[in-house]
Parts: structure tokens; C-alpha cells; sequence
């Protein structure tokens, strides 16, 4: 579906389920490799992938048919079966994270919140591995996902102005890492020394959709040594 | 060449068309917010579309140029000077070293642009020259101008033909009364669409525009909105009547586009600008025709506007026709170059 005259909404499902998310990732890795004349960016989030391109790339000189309508009409004809297609496997990272009190601003609220027991929250979030869903709302951030029932909250009433670099989060279905200093409404219950996002780096943004992640418990004094090694 | 900067102005910062190829990592596009009237200082200064210009907003720096140095303003009118002598828009324009440029009022827009023969030399972050401030990415040292910085202009220019046109005026007794030495001809402006009040945007149905009331639909293309005080470059935050988004289903975060309008729950839209973030979770109305974006991104806090819908096939052949006459402009400014 258009989303604008220089942009378009690929579908792959209406649920955020960890199938459609997958088949969204298959969808955009073979759409990458289609290297499509005029496609700017692909942008992959939990049901559909947004196509950015240049109209002035998809005409064909009669007035008869639109840009939209021919490069969708591509995609189409380009596109194999959708169950035909595999998603990469994804990187798999681990994330150190410090969920001790300096690093944990909002842990005891919410552990209260859900009826558990501070050490509880802490083993639920890091006993399974998530998948990055999407990357968005900042250069860097992952959404990452499915969190266990028992973890979800609505967000924070009142978001924080500034949330402080690495800090790791929960809100409704997800978990997320603030890759910098930033604005931000969801529940902090960690922080990684880790530095999610450096516009040095090929690949500016540590996660990738598709990544595979494991959050691995470390204590203040590791926290403060890799931060410092990670400067 | 350098140009050093004595005032900075509200948000002077350096772009280009914008970080493309990134989005998926999560970095906006930025880049000009007037994308048309940077492509044609751009042209006006020699350069390509996409060399890295200064965009000034509403109250303009005080710049001192250092060297002798070709520049180009387009954009919204805003009373540009060289030391107190009005800087002709729309043409190349020599300036002699030790003079100052300096900004007035708002005449018409509030965002101009201004290219320098050969661009600003500064290095590309991620792919591009634009300043991103929020995560200071590209630009200079990822932020909007300070007093005291220098912007130098590339030495490998693509300026030639521009200057050579331009120098030839050099010796004219004007450059050394003025400090400064243009053509007669410019490129043609239509200055009154820029003013017309309120500014019509049309634009293309997003998402979400069929689920909403009708009663809604109607009051967003037949109600004036205002662009509200709290707008910036990542978004116009508009004010008028309150749009009822009504009960729906959940929505999922995904890409957005500039000038997708937003409808987040307290009823006052939100048009998405340069600086968007690459997805949004609320429901869309509608997305802006990019023909009308060089309009909207000319409008600033307190104008009026009000919205047309138009088919997607419609705002392609718009935006069709506008590539066109930009192209047509750009062939004018090569003839003028050689007369």
C-alpha cells in the first residue's frame, strides 16, 4: 500500500507475532538483494516494510500507469512464493547488563508493580534469547521481543526527559536499549556498557533486525570496568 | 575559502538531500527541510543537488567572509545583506572577502538556503553532510551553528562556470562600492504561492484515513490549522480543530515518510519533517504531497494552512512535473552562465 508519493508499505501480516516479524525480515533481506533502481531505504519494522524510493526512476515514459503502480507490479513479478523464503539467521550478541541499584532506576516500582521479587524480574528477563524485531526511534534502538507475559507493563505515566545511554527497558511487549542519552517512558531496569550505536562503525547500529540477543547479569564493578574500556 | 561565524542565528546548520540508506539502523534522513530550494542554490553555485549548504532559520547568522566567495541564496526571503546592502536572491553572487552577510526580518518563508561555490567542506557522516542534531551526527561536530566557527568551502570546486560568469563582473564599479558583484538575470520565483494564506498542502490518504469518521475526514480539508509554536524540524505540530482518531484496533509501529500526518490521541495532528524518526505508532490521515513539502517547510509558528486531497497517481505526476521544471531551471542557469 503508497505511503505517500515517494513511499510504500509492504505487508507481510496484521499481527506482531514472532512468524510475521521473521517473514518481514525474509521479505526485506531478499527485497536488498533485488537492489531495486531508485530504492533509497528499506525500513523493516514489525508487520510491513517501508520501501522509500524515486518516482522519477519508475516511469515508463507513457503518463498510463504510476511509479507506484510499476514498482509494486515489479515486486510482485520479483517476489518468489512467500513461503519459499528463509530469513538469515541473524548475529547472535550478548549483552552484558548491570541490574544492580545505580543502573536500575525504575526495578524495585516495577517488581512491586508485577508482584515479583526484584532478583525474579532479573531472571526472567535474562533467561531466554529475543529477537531484534525492529530498530527505530532512535539510531540504534532495538526493539526486542517476545518478553515473558509476567514482565508486561504499560509504559511510564510520565516519560523521563533523559533516560541515561545503555540503559535497558521494558514497556508493553518489548525490550529495548537506549543506545544514547534520551528522552524516554519505559520501565529502566538495567544498563549495558555496551556502546549501541557509533556512526564510526561500518555498521553504525550493533543490532540488526533479525539479531538474536541474551541479556547476561554482571555486577557495578564489571559495569564500571568495560564502560571504561569501552570509552 | 573560509567564512567565519559572528552570530549564529536561531538554527543555522549545514545540510544536504539527506542520510539515505540508514533508516533501517534507525537514523533519520534529515537533510534540507526545502529540498527544491536547496537543489537550486546548489545549481546557482555550480554545484550538484546535493552539495552541503547552510539552512537558515527565521532569524539569520552574521557571517565575515574571509576570502573572495561565490554563493547562491534561495529559499524564503529574509532579508539578506551585505554589510546593510540587500543581497539579490535567486543568482549567483560573488562576495568580496572582509564584507559581512547578515539577515533581517522574515519577508516571505522562514528557511532560506545558502550554497557556496563548491560546498561546505565538511566530512560526510554515515553517507551524508547533514547535521542531525538530536544525535549529533554530520554537520559541524553534529550541531547547529556557534559563534566563533569557521566553514570552509571545498577547494575542488565544480564552481567554473559560475564564477567565470560572475568574475567577469568583477570590475564593475559596483563590487567595490557594494563588496559584492551579481548578474541581472535570476532564476524565476513565484513569490506570491509562498504567501498565500492560508497556504493550500494537498496530500495523498495515509493508513489510516478510511477508518475515521466522516465527520473527521471532512473537518481536516475544510478546517484552517496553524502551525503551532512547538515545531521544529523533526515535526509541525498543527492546531485548529481537535480530530477524534476513534476507537481502533491496536497499531503497529512502521516506517513513516516525509510529511506523513500523525493523529496522536489529544486530536492535534502532527506532520512528520526532516528530522522524523524512521517509524511511528500512531495513526495516519494522510500523507503530504512532496510537490507541497518545499511549501509547508516554508511555513513557521502561527501561519495558516489547510489541506486538499488528491489521488497518489495526481501527486506523482506533480511531483513529476515539478522534477521537470527543476531540471529546466537548471538548464536556464547554465545559459545564463554562458552569456
Amino acid at each position: 500500500m503508497p505511503l505517500g508519493d515517494r513511499a510504500l508499505l509492504l505487508e507481510a501480516g496484521n499481527t506482531a507475532d514472532p512468524e510475521t516479524v521473521s517473514r518481514v525480515r525474509a521479505l526485506a533481506d531478499y527485497l536488498a538483494q533485488l537492489h531495486l533502481p531508485g530504492v533509497l531505504d528499506l525500513v523493516p519494522a514489525l508487520c510491513t516494510i517501508g520501501i522509500h524510493y524515486d518516482p522519477e526512476q519508475w516511469r515508463d515514459g507513457s503518463a498510463a500507469r504510476s511509479p507506484y503502480e510499476l514498482l509494486v507490479e515489479h515486486i510482485r513479478t520479483a517476489l518468489p512464493d512467500p513461503a519459499t523464503l528463509v530469513s538469515s539467521e541473524g548475529h547472535a550478541r550478548e549483552i552484558p547488563v548491570c541490574y544492580e541499584a545505580d543502573c536500575a532506576a525504575d526495578l524495585p516500582a516495577l517488581a512491586r508493580k508485577l508482584g515479583l521479587s526484584r532478583s525474579q524480574v532479573i531472571d526472567i528477563h535474562s533467561a531466554v534469547e529475543y529477537s531484534v524485531y525492529m530498530i527505530g526511534f532512535a539510531p540504534g534502538f532495538a526493539y526486542l521481543g517476545p518478553l515473558d507475559a509476567r514482565l508486561v507493563l504499560p509504559r511510564r505515566k510520565t516519560p523521563r526527559t533523559r533516560v541515561p545511554a545503555g540503559s535497558v527497558a521494558i514497556a508493553n511487549q518489548y525490550s529495548g536499549i537506549y543506545p544514547g542519552e534520551l528522552p524516554g517512558g519505559w520501565h529502566l531496569i538495567g544498563r549495558t556498557p555496551l556502546r549501541l550505536f557509533d556512526p564510526s562503525r561500518t555498521q553504525p547500529s550493533l543490532l540488526k533486525a533479525g539479531d538474536r540477543v541474551r541479556f547476561s547479569p554482571i555486577d557495578a564493578a564489571k559495569f564500571r570496568r568495560l564502560q571504561s574500556e569501552a570509552q | 575559502m573560509t567564512i567565519e561565524v559572528i552570530r549564529p542565528g536561531l538554527l543555522t546548520s549545514v545540510q544536504d538531500l539527506g542520510r539515505f540508506g540508514m533508516q533501517h539502523f534507525g537514523v533519520p534522513v534529515s537533510g534540507a527541510m526545502d529540498g527544491y530550494a536547496l537543489r537550486v542554490a546548489n545549481r546557482l553555485a555550480g554545484n550538484e543537488y546535493n552539495a552541503a549548504a547552510l539552512e537558515v532559520t527565521l532569524a539569520g547568522p552574521v557571517l565575515e567572509f574571509l576570502d573572495d566567495t561565490l554563493v547562491a541564496l534561495t529559499g524564503g526571503d529574509l532579508e539578506a545583506a551585505i554589510d546593510g546592502k540587500p543581497l539579490p536572491m535567486h543568482r549567483p553572487v560573488w562576495v568580496a572577502r572582509g564584507r559581512r552577510l547578515s539577515f533581517g526580518r522574515c519577508i516571505t518563508g522562514c528557511r532560506a538556503y545558502l550554497a557556496f561555490g563548491g560546498g561546505i567542506d565538511v566530512a560526510p557522516v554515515l553517507g551524508s553532510r547533514s547535521t542531525y542534531v538530536r544525535a549529533a551526527l554530520g554537520g559541524l561536530n553534529g550541531r547547529a551553528l556557534v559563534a566563533g566557527d569557521r566553514i570552509i568551502v571545498a577547494g575542488n570546486t565544480q564552481a567554473g562556470s559560475a564564477r567565470a560568469s560572475c568574475s567577469k563582473l568583477r570590475d564593475l564599479p559596483a563590487f567595490s562600492r557594494d563588496g559584492f558583484a551579481a548578474p541581472r538575470w535570476s532564476v524565476q520565483v513565484r513569490t506570491e504561492r509562498l504567501l498565500l494564506r492560508p497556504q493550500r498542502i494537498r496530500f495523498v490518504a495515509g493508513r489510516h484515513w478510511e477508518y475515521l469518521k466522516a465527520g473527521v475526514r471532512a473537518a481536516f480539508t475544510s478546517e484552517n490549522f496553524q502551525v503551532s509554536a512547538s515545531s521544529d524540524r523533526m515535526g509541525y505540530r498543527l492546531e485548529g480543530v481537535r480530530l477524534e482518531s476513534g476507537e481502533r484496533g491496536e497499531i503497529h509501529s512502521e516506517a513513516v515518510a516525509f510529511g506523513t500526518v500523525q493523529l496522536p490521541p489529544d486530536g492535534n495532528p502532527i506532520v512528520l519533517m526532516a528530522d522524523r524518526q524512521t517509524i511511528g505508532g500512531y495513526p495516519r490521515l494522510g500523507e503530504v504531497a512532496s510537490v507541497d513539502l518545499p511549501l509547508l517547510a516554508q511555513l513557521k509558528p502561527g501561519d495558516a494552512l489547510r489541506f486538499e486531497l488528491i489521488d497518489l497517481a495526481d501527486a506523482q505526476e506533480l511531483a513529476h512535473a515539478q522534477a521537470v521544471a527543476l531540471e529546466q531551471i537548471a538548464a536556464s542557469i547554465e545559459a545564463g552562465m554562458s552569456e
